[in-house]
């Protein structure tokens, strides 16, 4: 579904990304982990086609297009999502209003008829139950003065409704407690399917615990210097992330 | 980027939607200011007596007067010895009914939206329409006319109620309140008249629709509204102007009077032409629109949204004379390209316990300039008068200009004014948020745009904030880049 070859990418000339590749299939979670600074974030922001980044070198395809030849919204349309790392506010645009422009706008590039409010009011309300989201958080203006843990399950309300084929966490895990944590693992969890997949950006191991990834890969300066399963993650969470510096920094000299 | 400036590009070129003029014989008076035309004019709309020396009073004040260089807003000195004043189809005569109205007229009127029949039939809204100076028919005039409201042309209120005419004609704007007031005041040319008799609730939104259409001609029009003791009325007011390269001046007078618990709401779209992506052209919109609640609990309702217009200059005020009443100011101004706005409000507080809302949301992309101007003014009487200010300035790119200039001017020690100001952008973060759930560039400015505005546009009639979102929407396409 996404195959990434030796995809280089820099913000104002300087090189974060330095070479990944990575193949994403049908069914897979992968979780992509890393120290700070690795370029976890990057490649998220990437994938999803934000302006700021340079792609300067590599490819990057998704279900057979090249991926970096896409505006952002045809990305999204696509079946690109990406759930925030720092969702952003939009005072005075509820949360429903907007959901309701995008729906209709990627249904349309579907070639699918648009929702009318009441068909898509009741579709909302089956998937509010995924994260146990409240109705009236939903009429408020898009993530103002939500908390943290709103935040993040409103992203993964909207992965919900957008019904995505390539999903992208980035550290959805950030600034959660547990039971916020339990929620929107369990969203997520419900909505994988044998069609989608779902790539885990995070610093920390717990969030795996709640979803389980098919694989690991360590990100590290810029570039993907290990992988591995499950157990891959568990390595990190005891040992740190020097060991992999070590071993980088060796191979690389 | 590069997609971006394409599409600033593309849609910078675009037409003015509603630039277009029709060919008409018009009736017109020769070109110039002086005594013989404002006598020409008067006698082409025989008037009283009374009016044309109330107009020749104040050609003399205007004369001594100095045109005004306060605003922050710069634009060629304008001729107005080169001006037509006068300006009329000539077709249109004193139609009885729409039937009779040239179908040229009801034609220009079709593809601005507003087909006179249908909105007869249809919105239930009275429209009375002036194009460029005579105002060529007043539908549901005769459901109006049961409760005892009058809703005319402005000659035709001259004619009918000439006692209430003479009566609150340049009693809220005096003819010697400002430059174009006075100028107003001495060539106006036609205009809404509106009265509301006591403890009457009009049933449907009134409604006038403003366009000027000949070249070199100055629209003066003149509205007046008075609504009497427990009465309510909501006037709304659209304009369009066509394409022109000259500008054209628009100096336009309203006034309105409440009586004791009377309420007034007065709303108007604003979307005149606002000149090019280079500047050229344009309207000039110097208005005076005022309303005193002369009457106690009496309210008046400001709302204002205004996308067109290479420079507006106008301040909806109101004068709190009547202890307890209410005024309010809610305005969304929009400017791209070269446009520039000077606009706010005066709250005047005379009566006790007078209260006054002001929300002024101010909207700047391309190289223009948007300007708050407030005035907030507690007279000596007015005990626990209180006032709240909320001035919000939106910019789009880095060339354009937010300004606020605020003035509160407190005599007595018991009043409670507020003021609150904040100053943001439309973010890339926003933008690109938008984009990652499908949303297009253009689709995202609107949709943030409108929940900026939201909180103004809630306070029109559901008809024109529908229509008003469109505008925003349109003014601000590819202002993004």
């Amino acid at each position: 579904m996404l195959t990434i070859k030796n995809l280089h990418a820099s913000i104002e000339g300087t090189p974060i990304l330095k070479g990944i590749n990575l193949e994403v299939k049908p069914g897979e979670v992968h979780a992509i982990m890393g120290p700070n600074g690795s370029g976890k974030s990057t490649l998220a922001s990437v994938l999803a086609g934000r302006e700021e980044y340079e792609v300067t070198e590599g490819e990057v395809s998704f279900k057979g297009k090249n991926l970096l030849d896409l505006s952002p919204e045809d990305r999204a349309r696509e079946g690109v999502f990406l759930a925030f790392q720092y969702p952003v506010e939009i005072p005075g645009v509820s949360s429903t209003n907007f959901l309701r422009t995008a729906v209709n706008q990627v249904r349309e590039y579907r070639g699918l008829e648009s929702l009318d409010a009441v068909k898509f009011l009741s579709i909302m309300k089956e998937k509010m139950k995924l994260v146990e989201i409240d109705q009236k958080l939903l009429s408020r203006s898009l993530n103002e003065g939500f908390s943290g843990g709103e935040k993040k399950r409103n992203e993964i309300f909207q992965m919900a409704m957008l019904e995505p084929t390539l999903s992208i966490l980035d550290e959805t895990d950030s600034g959660l407690d547990i039971d916020a944590l339990r929620i929107v693992s369990n969203g997520v969890n419900q909505l994988k399917t044998s069609e989608n997949a779902t790539i885990v950006v995070t610093h920390y191991q717990r969030l795996l615990d709640y979803i389980v990834p098919d694989f690991v890969h360590v990100l590290y300066n810029g570039r993907i210097v290990k992988s591995g399963t499950k157990e891959l993650a568990l390595e990190l969470e005891e040992k740190g992330y020097d060991w992999i510096k070590e071993e980088a920094d060796a191979a690389s000299v | 980027m590069s997609k971006d400036n394409q599409i600033l590009e593309e849609l910078t070129s675009k037409d003015y939607e509603h630039g277009w003029s029709v060919d008409m014989e018009v009736d017109e008076a020769a070109t110039g200011l002086n005594e013989d035309i404002i006598k020409w004019i008067s006698a082409k709309k025989e008037e009283p007596q009374w009016l044309l020396e109330w107009r020749l009073k104040a050609f003399k004040t205007w004369q001594e007067m100095k045109e005004p260089d306060w605003a922050n807003v710069t634009y060629p000195k304008i001729d107005l010895q080169a001006l037509k004043y006068y300006s009329a189809p000539k077709k249109s005569n004193k139609p009885k009914s729409l039937d009779e109205i040239d179908p040229e007229l009801l034609q220009i009127y079709e593809r601005l939206g507003i087909s006179l029949n249908e909105q007869k039939k249809l919105q239930g809204i009275a429209v009375d329409a002036v194009l460029d100076s005579v105002s060529v028919g007043t539908t549901f005039k005769h459901t109006l006319s049961k409760l005892g409201i009058v809703f005319c042309s402005f000659s035709e209120a001259v004619k009918e109620h000439p006692e209430l005419v003479k009566k609150y004609l340049g009693s809220v704007v005096p003819i010697t309140d400002n430059y174009y007031a006075a100028l107003n005041s001495a060539v106006f040319s036609d205009g809404s008249f509106c009265y509301i008799p006591a403890g009457v609730r009009c049933p449907m939104e009134l409604s006038t629709y403003f366009r000027i259409n000949a070249a070199n001609t100055g629209q003066f029009e003149r509205t007046l509204i008075v609504a009497e003791e427990s009465s309510y009325v909501s006037y709304l007011e659209g304009c369009t102007a066509p394409q022109r390269d000259e500008n054209q001046l628009h100096a336009a007078v309203v006034e309105i009077y409440a009586a004791k618990h009377a309420e007034v709401k007065y709303s108007t779209v604003q979307n005149w032409f606002p000149g090019d992506k280079n500047g050229k052209g344009g309207i000039y919109n110097f208005v005076t629109k005022r309303g005193i609640c002369a009457g106690d609990y009496s309210k008046i309702s400001w709302t204002q949204v205004e996308t067109g217009s290479a420079v507006t200059w106008k301040y909806p005020s109101c004068i709190l004379k009547g202890d307890h009443s209410i005024g309010e100011f809610y305005s969304v101004a929009v400017t791209n390209n070269y446009q520039q706005a000077d606009t706010g409000t005066k709250m005047i507080h005379i009566g006790k316990n007078t209260k006054s809302r002001i929300v002024s949301k101010g909207i700047s992309a391309g190289k223009s300039q948007n300007s708050y101007r407030g005035q907030v003014q507690v007279m000596k009487r007015a005990t626990n008068a209180r006032n709240f200010s909320q001035c919000d300035s939106l910019l789009m790119g880095d060339r354009c200009g937010a300004h606020t200039f605020p003035y509160i001017d407190i005599q007595n020690p018991t009043a409670k004014v507020e003021h609150e100001a904040t100053t943001s952008k439309i973010g890339e973060d926003q933008l690109f948020y938008c984009n990652q759930r499908g949303i297009a560039t253009e689709d995202a400015v609107a949709l943030i745009v409108n929940g900026y505005a939201k909180e103004v546009l809630n306070q029109l009639p559901m008809e024109f904030a529908v229509e008003a979102q469109k505008l925003l929407a349109l003014t601000l396409e590819g202002s993004v880049g």
